[in-house]
């Protein structure tokens, strides 16, 4: 018997932690690393980012029938090129400034494997309506991890969050948490963490099994 | 000669000093992925250097005829077709990013079929990341910075070439020392948690700190070059 696919609301909460695509999957990971520097320019990422991959699961979703094994690929990635110049285009007339600081990881959402994995996994077996629930779920996901690496790096980089400063000016910094090694040092750090939690989680689950029996 | 310093400075400046992986973060499924053993590692760093170069050629032949503000192509078979046209009015920039797609798909497809035919060995090694380095993002990268140069007119196809190929020695230099330390790595005890992606991500960033170095030769080479 073949095993069901997940229903939407399990899609949906899959993307968020058991999947998340950054801590569990290692995908997105681009992204991940060069826009973090901040919160803002990290938000406004994750924006444009699920705009692109809730239009290409809802449409690759859709014409999933006609996809040919061998093109489905490209298809995939045509799609998600077309909405990612729309989404470039959108912020360069509406937020140049923070189209100008993103630079090229606007255009390199189309390469990112997270979308492509959705439409892979989800998006090209189950209809629109899972599809839906599976972008939205994985996108809060790559919020939260965008979230927490950006906040570790602007705290500990510039003191601030969201461009609120938060410890007196004079405090020093770590100038290097906003620098490029700081994100692999940080996102190290984060990624250590998750697994020792996961690690004592499962821990205790499993005592209180022993203990239970 | 002024050519070959803006060569030379571009070449130091892709390979060393603004690393692709290690600064811009580029390519880091296969930097992770594929940068267990020397060898792979060093195949993989050829492969993709070798992509690298070819999408670059032809994004460079497509961004200068056909996609930049006043392409000579497009702007003439409109001014064909509508002679009241104003001389580059045509802008098909925006198709640019679905194009490179293309572009880079067709060139990971020819190395695919190159390297299956003439060594089956590393083919075989290469497993998933092969066909993965389509969504490379150092080679969509790489045909980014040679747009908006050429679209702002600076650079022709020697200054395309040059960041293509030394991006791509870059990003061999980033993935075989990796690899290095990632056999010596096997050896050593690593606390639980960090153990796989955790620990290769923090040496990465020792590994970036350390190539932070270099920008101290981009500035000293600039200087000596034009005193």
């Amino acid at each position: 018997m073949p095993v069901p696919e997940p229903t939407p609301l399990e899609r949906f909460l899959n993307g968020i932690l058991p999947e998340n695509p950054v801590y569990r999957q290692l995908l997105g990971l681009c992204p991940t690393l060069a826009v973090t520097a901040a919160m803002k320019p990290a938000m406004t990422m994750v924006g444009a980012t699920a705009f692109v991959l809730i239009c290409a699961n809802l449409i690759t979703s859709l014409i999933r029938h006609l996809l040919k094994p061998h093109l489905r690929i490209l298809v995939f990635t045509l799609t998600i090129a077309t909405f990612v110049t729309i989404a470039d285009r959108t912020l360069a007339a509406f937020a140049y400034p923070m189209s100008k600081l993103l630079g090229p990881y606007v255009p390199l959402i189309i390469v990112n494997c997270m979308i492509i994995s959705r439409c892979e996994v989800c998006s090209s077996k189950q209809g629109p309506k899972a599809a839906l629930a599976d972008a939205v779920g994985v996108s809060l996901g790559f919020l939260l991890a965008l979230a927490s690496v950006a906040t570790v790096r602007e705290i500990l980089g510039n003191g601030s969050w969201f461009g609120i400063q938060l410890v007196p000016e004079s405090f020093p910094t770590l100038i290097l948490m906003i620098l490029p090694p700081g994100a692999f040092l940080a996102l190290g750090s984060l990624l250590g963490l998750a697994t020792w939690l996961g690690h004592r989680r499962r821990a205790r689950e499993s005592a209180a099994e022993a203990g239970s029996v | 000669m002024e050519l070959f310093a803006d060569l030379l400075l571009i070449a130091i400046g892709a390979a060393l000093v603004n690393n692709f992986v290690l600064t811009y973060f580029v390519g880091l499924c296969p930097f992770l992925g594929v940068s267990r053993r020397l060898d792979t590692a060093f195949g993989m760093g050829c492969a993709v250097t070798f992509v690298i170069s070819v999408a670059a050629l032809l994004s460079w032949t497509m961004t200068e005829f056909v996609l930049r503000p006043g392409a000579p192509l497009p702007n003439w078979v409109w001014s064909s077709l509508n002679p009241a046209a104003e001389a580059g009015e045509v802008d098909l920039s925006v198709l640019s990013y679905i194009v490179y797609i293309f572009v880079i798909a067709s060139s990971v497809q020819l190395v695919e079929m190159y390297v299956r035919k003439f060594f089956p060995p590393l083919y075989k090694s290469f497993g998933v990341f092969l066909p993965l380095i389509t969504t490379n993002c150092a080679i969509l990268f790489a045909c980014l910075e040679i747009m908006k140069h050429v679209v702002a007119r600076d650079w022709g196809l020697p200054e395309s070439l040059t960041l293509a190929i030394f991006g791509g020695v870059g990003f061999t230099i980033a993935i075989v020392l990796m690899a290095g330390i990632r056999e010596e790595l096997e050896l050593c005890e690593v606390p639980e948690s960090l153990r796989g992606a955790a620990i290769t991500m923090i040496v990465a960033g020792i590994l970036a700190l350390a190539f932070m170095g270099f920008s101290g030769i981009g500035a000293n080479v600039e200087k000596l070059l034009n005193p």
